[in-house]
């Protein structure tokens, strides 16, 4: 088995080398740059290929896994004691190693097409040459970001590299390096057009500040993740899945109290309480609530990288994560009463589910509404689990990855068009605000004979995205979810078919607005997009979206079921656990429940927004309709504003202003310049002594002390304030020692 | 070759003072020469150093008390029973090697340095000789002799070569360090007086189990003193919140080389007394009081990153971080201490121990790499634009992309990035740590607490990363530090590329492939716990 350990090695390895062959030789050039990473990740797509086929070629692959591994880290004495690192190919691996290289790939292609040009305002501080002038006063520069374009390939190509690491990791460490190296990728590729500002919208969110932004919440999220890990390897003295996760001994071990001696936390288990820290980190990667403000400022990034974020990898990997702990953290669960994580995960994930597809009605950024579907969707996946549908989580992660890389993909198409629509419309003598927003849906209209594949792909993928009946994969993989909700929690079920009639509705909105009616503007008037290589993959993507679902069709369903050999997906995925989950008996009700939900939400859309098309200058029809909400929904429940409120600004002020002023400043260098000056005192009354007895050594050494006490003064303030400080100083020591003595010790 | 592996250990100290000796003799308008020279005389420890690298893995001697490696000793005070005794094991020798990589970095980064050269590039030569020489002690005595030695070189390096306020800077380091070292001495000759030696390993084995009364105090008493002066001195050195304040300072005046060698090595004499000094000769007390060295550590950790995100001076926020790095050593070496050296507590525990202070040793070496590295490249911008204030820079990537993707990958190391140096230490350290004091039948929870509070700090420590590279790299380009460069390119040139270089791999080796170093550290802490 040793081929598999290369094989395995290979994948991740060579879009890695493709980064620093880019960086360090190939930067300046854009073509050669672009061959490089193609060249990598098609290589990657063939090993991945080899490797799936050896993996669905391997009987009973659940039970014998293809793994290599070698030591990492030498611990303590004994082998058993070393950190171990290897591959995993397991079922719910394959899974990935089906999507994650099609779609990177995809987005490859596509990124050699969309990043072929383009340029941005950027502001011009001081003296110099500018372009315009906004409202705030700012002096604009058109900023050419053509030469940064081969090292964006450079970062794509980290990013595919760290999720193929995550997908093929065979323990939690090493998901753990994959995981946080795809957080650095989105915070260069959100913040790639580092330098642009938003003219008129000085407010704006802008890609610099939105990279840091993402960077530092899922942080928040990957924190407690560590601690889950490092409890983890130490209670059971490894961190390999198939160690803990296949063994029910250890499964069993975990399940103890944790904290039996606080009444507070008395119930909860070792596994419980693993299991939540661990699922923290998907909260914040998987950008659940209250996380979840981070991914529609990712936005700001260039399309492919939202197609990566949100398709392939990123918010991919929470939702794989927990997942792949699905026996940790349903230690103890016996088919009924939910365990702990379950139920906070069932919660999370249902409320995100309708939370954000109510905020994605009301966006008008052709990008942000999929944004709020996608945290939407992981919503879906992460109740799924909850509630113990581990199979279903499994095939709507993967039927989603799917659609939403081409949706994604389809409204990067649909901008570009825009953006060149404009400068046509340039050209033709048609003058443009400088602040036109090639991303807003009120700009479009008319779309559909402009871009027609566009059209159609994005047309298919929001279809899956519904749910649309029998022909979308996203069908197929919702209807399990709800199906399963509807047997086991109706609580769950409901909400998510809330979602499910918004998703449906939003969607529908969304295709008017863009591609139904006339043009509303002169750049969609003249927009157009011919690029091969960004169609390509919408087509082939568009092929996926509808086929990828027959995999998984339930046995039971008239007709189809039977026809499609009996859900090879349940039985395969199923069989990654310890006991494969048993499939549940097929029921008309749910699905003709989540049929009707998802055909309502369509007509209704269909009926605002294609029907009768909205003219130039036309306000959305639900303005109206929702009044006031309509403005809450818009801005996003004034979760930026809360947190900034709450967090970001205390955090500053404490920073700076206790800790730094006054706890470094102020009380410990007071403290010393107190102590200094009292040698200067006692220096200068012995300066009489000194000038007879120790003659030229003792002058020195008073004159030093006395010099350094002077350039000390220049630090203090003022004695009282200096004097308070020393006392806050003495009493916080008291307080501190008593602390100890009582509690601690 | 036997010559050089006989005297291999006193070759690599002394071989830097020699030169700082040659360096005195040259003329002084000759500069360049000088420079040369010292780079090529800097480079003879190292090659040592890397030599003793692969003789001590071929024939590896991890337990000092049974034989330290290319041990040397001579008569040195025989009136005191001090003698010139020499030797390492694992952990030395990673300090060595560090030790011996930087001093050449740090002398090619000062090729810009043009006042006093001569001065400047032989006190250089004796601060690495200090610095050597506390690594490779096997004897008290010899031990603060050298500790002392290295405090003078700095001293003169901040006061001469340092910017604005480097009166102020250079007077606290040295007051400040010496205070502590005035404790040290005094504890250590209590020590060596009352044992009739100054013999690490003879008194490793002998000191803490001394009991009884002497000269009619409890040796208990006596032992709890010495052991907070060796605590206070090493704590200042490291440095442990609240004795932390000279740090920013020093750091932020001393010129660029001078910072790359004060982060990079002299912070980890501090770290390296604690374990090669206070646990051996301690356990007791070390067990007693880890909590509290424990709850300092969190502070530090805390505290440091929350310090280092409120500055608004580039240099000033990279020294802070220095606090917060090392918070992380000194939590696993408190973490240490609770479980104690041999198996006396709980031999559950030891494991948790090993894995803490690999961490920690890793901890030291990664985070010399990663400061140093931070420190060159503040002072290349420092160079250039002449300023270090991070709201007169900003949107410098386009205008220096090979500077920017060096700051950023180093700034991604000194985060702790997975798949770079740090992460690996931090981790270790926090796997470690995390269990100790769960299992004990008089367990404490405050282990777990300050871990769980650590994580705030390395939060945190995203922030003010990102706080750098955005003020620095990101947005629109501030004209005024082009401006202020008068027509200099800000971008990197050849020399520095080449000074960061070995930094860089480095990073990158250690965080993919770290089993190398952690195998030979491992050995050593293992025999520790044996």
């Amino acid at each position: 088995m040793e081929n598999i350990g290369l094989i395995a090695f290979l994948i991740p390895a060579s879009p890695l080398l493709a980064f620093f062959i880019i960086l360090l030789f190939t930067r300046h050039s854009k073509l050669a740059s672009d061959i490089v990473a193609m060249v990598a990740i098609l290589f990657t797509w063939v090993l991945a290929g080899i490797l799936l086929y050896l993996a669905l070629t391997t009987p009973h692959l659940g039970e014998e896994p293809l793994t290599a591994g070698l030591v990492w880290l030498p611990l303590g004495d004994a082998v058993t004691d070393s950190l171990r690192m290897g591959v995993l190919v397991d079922p719910l691996g394959a899974v990935m190693l089906f999507f994650v290289p099609l779609t990177a790939t995809m987005i490859f292609i596509y990124s050699t097409g969309y990043m072929a040009s383009g340029s941005y305002w950027t502001e011009v501080t001081g003296e110099g040459d500018h372009d315009a002038v906004d409202t705030a006063g700012r002096k604009l520069k058109k900023f050419d970001a053509t030469a940064w374009k081969a090292r964006f390939m450079a970062f794509i190509a980290l990013f595919a590299g760290a999720m193929l690491i995550l997908s093929l990791a065979d323990n939690l460490l090493l998901l753990f390096v994959g995981w946080e190296i795809m957080g650095l990728c989105s915070y260069l590729l959100i913040g790639f057009w580092h330098n642009r500002v938003y003219a008129n919208q000085p407010k704006r969110i802008t890609p610099m500040l939105a990279g840091i932004k993402a960077f530092m919440t899922t942080r928040v999220g990957d924190m407690p993740m560590l601690v889950g890990i490092a409890w983890l390897y130490s209670f059971t003295g490894t961190l390999n899945f198939r160690e803990i996760l296949y063994n029910p001994e250890v499964l069993e071990g975990l399940n103890v109290l944790a904290f039996p001696n606080v009444p507070a936390l008395a119930g909860v288990t070792v596994a419980g309480a693993i299991g939540i820290l661990l699922f923290m980190g998907a909260i914040g990667k998987s950008a659940q609530f209250p996380l979840h403000t981070w991914l529609p400022d990712a936005m700001e990034g260039p399309t492919p990288v939202s197609a990566m974020i949100h398709a392939a990898t990123m918010v991919s990997a929470g939702v794989y994560m927990i997942i792949r702990m699905f026996p940790l953290m349903s230690a103890g669960w016996d088919g009924h009463a939910l365990t702990l994580p379950m139920q906070v995960m069932a919660s999370v994930g249902a409320f995100t589910a309708l939370f954000a597809a109510t905020i994605a009605v009301a966006q008008c950024d052709v990008k942000k509404v999929l944004a709020y579907s996608t945290i939407s969707q992981l919503g879906y996946m992460v109740a799924a689990v909850g509630i113990g549908a581990y199979v279903a989580a499994a095939f709507h992660l993967m039927t989603h990855a799917i659609f939403k890389a081409l949706l994604f993909m389809g409204s990067g198409s649909i901008i570009h068009a825009v953006e060149h629509g404009e400068e046509h419309a340039h050209h033709h003598g048609h003058h443009f605000p400088i602040d036109f927003d090639a991303q807003d849906m009120f700009n479009m209209g008319g779309l559909w004979k402009r871009i027609p594949v566009t059209a159609w792909t994005f047309l298919i993928g929001g279809l899956a995205l519904s749910g649309f009946p029998f022909v979308t994969a996203g069908f197929w993989s919702k209807d399990e979810i709800l199906a399963d909700a509807f047997a086991h929690n109706p609580t769950v079920f409901w909400v998510l078919a809330a979602a499910a009639f918004l998703t449906a509705f939003y969607t529908m909105r969304q295709i008017g607005l863009t591609f139904a009616g006339e043009p509303r503007t002169h750049a969609a008037e003249e927009a157009t997009q011919t690029d091969w290589r960004m169609n390509l993959p919408l087509v082939v993507l568009a092929f996926f979206a509808v086929f990828a679902g027959y995999v998984g069709v339930h046995e039971g369903f008239p007709v189809l079921g039977k026809l499609l050999g009996g859900n090879f997906f349940h039985h395969f995925v199923g069989s990654t656990l310890l006991k494969e989950p048993e499939a549940l008996a097929f029921s008309w009700a749910p699905v003709l429940l989540s049929i009707g939900i998802a055909l309502s939400g369509l007509l209704i859309g269909w009926l605002v927004y294609v029907r009768r098309p909205l003219q130039a200058e036309d306000e959305d029809p639900l303005k109206k309709v929702l009044g006031p909400i309509y403005t809450l929904l818009e801005n996003k429940y004034y979760f930026d504003e809360l947190y900034d409120l709450i967090f970001v600004r205390p955090s500053k002020w404490v920073s700076e202003q206790i800790v730094y002023l006054l706890l470094d400043k102020q009380i410990i260098d007071g403290f010393l310049h107190f102590v200094a000056r009292f040698f200067e005192w006692l220096a200068f009354r012995n300066k009489d002594f000194d000038t007879y007895v120790v003659n030229g050594l003792g002058d020195s050494v008073a004159e030093g002390i006395g010099k350094t006490s002077d350039s000390f003064k220049y630090v203090q303030s003022g004695r009282i304030q200096q004097y308070m400080a020393i006392a806050i100083a003495g009493v916080l020591m008291l307080v501190g020692v008593f602390v100890w003595a009582l509690f601690l010790r | 070759m036997d010559f050089v592996r006989q005297n291999l250990l006193t070759l690599i100290t002394f071989v830097p003072l020699a030169g700082s000796l040659v360096v005195l003799f040259l003329p002084s308008r000759s500069k360049s020469l000088i420079r040369w020279t010292t780079l090529l005389i800097s480079l003879i420890p190292l090659g040592l150093a890397v030599q003793a690298w692969v003789w001590f893995n071929a024939d590896p001697c991890h337990d000092l008390v049974a034989g330290a490696c290319f041990e040397q000793q001579a008569t040195w005070f025989p009136l005191l029973n001090s003698t010139y005794h020499v030797g390492i094991d694992g952990i030395s020798l990673t300090m060595v090697l560090l030790t011996t990589l930087l001093t050449p970095l740090a002398i090619i980064i000062s090729w810009s340095v043009d006042d006093r050269v001569k001065l400047y590039m032989a006190l250089f030569l004796m601060l690495e000789m200090g610095m050597l020489g506390v690594f490779v002690s096997l004897d008290l005595l010899i031990f603060f002799v050298f500790w002392e030695i290295g405090l003078v070189p700095m001293y003169f390096l901040i006061n001469i070569w340092g910017s604005a306020n480097r009166q102020y800077a250079s007077f606290k380091f040295f007051i400040y360090t010496m205070a502590g070292s005035l404790g040290l001495l005094l504890s250590i000759q209590l020590i060596g007086l009352t044992m009739g030696t100054f013999d690490l390993r003879e008194l490793m084995v002998r000191w803490p189990a001394l009991t009884g009364k002497l000269i009619g105090i409890d040796v208990n008493v006596i032992k709890n003193v010495a052991f907070w002066l060796f605590t206070l001195a090493f704590a200042i050195k490291v440095p442990v919140w609240p004795f932390h304040t000279w740090l920013p300072d020093a750091h932020t005046e001393a010129p660029t080389a001078g910072s790359m060698i004060l982060a990079g090595v002299l912070l980890k004499l501090g770290a390296y007394g604690f374990l090669r000094l206070v646990l051996p000769f301690f356990p007791q007390q070390a067990h007693d009081f880890a909590p509290v060295l424990a709850v300092l550590a969190m502070l530090a950790i805390v505290f440091g990153a929350l310090s280092a995100f409120a500055q608004t001076d580039f240099k000033r926020l990279v020294a802070y971080s220095s606090i917060n790095h090392m918070g992380f050593v000194v939590l696993a070496i408190a973490a240490a201490g609770w479980v104690g050296l041999g198996a006396q507590y709980e031999p559950q525990s030891r494991l948790n121990a090993i894995i803490a202070v690999n961490g920690a040793v890793l901890q030291m070496f990664n985070h010399g790499l990663s400061a140093a590295a931070m420190f060159a490249l503040v002072g290349m911008i420092y160079e250039r634009a002449h300023t270090r204030d991070l709201t007169r820079l900003g949107g410098l990537w386009p205008v220096a992309p090979i500077y920017g993707g060096i700051l950023l990958f180093s700034s991604m190391a000194s985060l702790g990035l997975p798949g770079l140096n740090g992460f690996v230490s931090e981790f270790l350290v926090v796997r470690g740590v995390w269990p100790v004091g769960q299992v004990d039948q008089n367990g404490t929870s405050v282990f777990v607490l300050m871990v769980a509070l650590s994580m705030v700090g390395l939060l945190f420590t995203g922030a003010y990363i990102l706080k750098a590279v955005r003020h620095v790299l990101h947005g629109p380009l501030n004209r005024e530090a082009v401006e202020m460069a008068h027509g200099r390119s800000l971008e990197i040139n050849a020399r520095e590329v080449i000074a960061m270089a070995p930094l860089l791999v480095l990073m990158l080796v250690i965080g993919v492939f770290p089993s190398w170093l952690v195998e030979v550290i491992n050995q050593t802490v293992t025999k520790l716990w044996s």
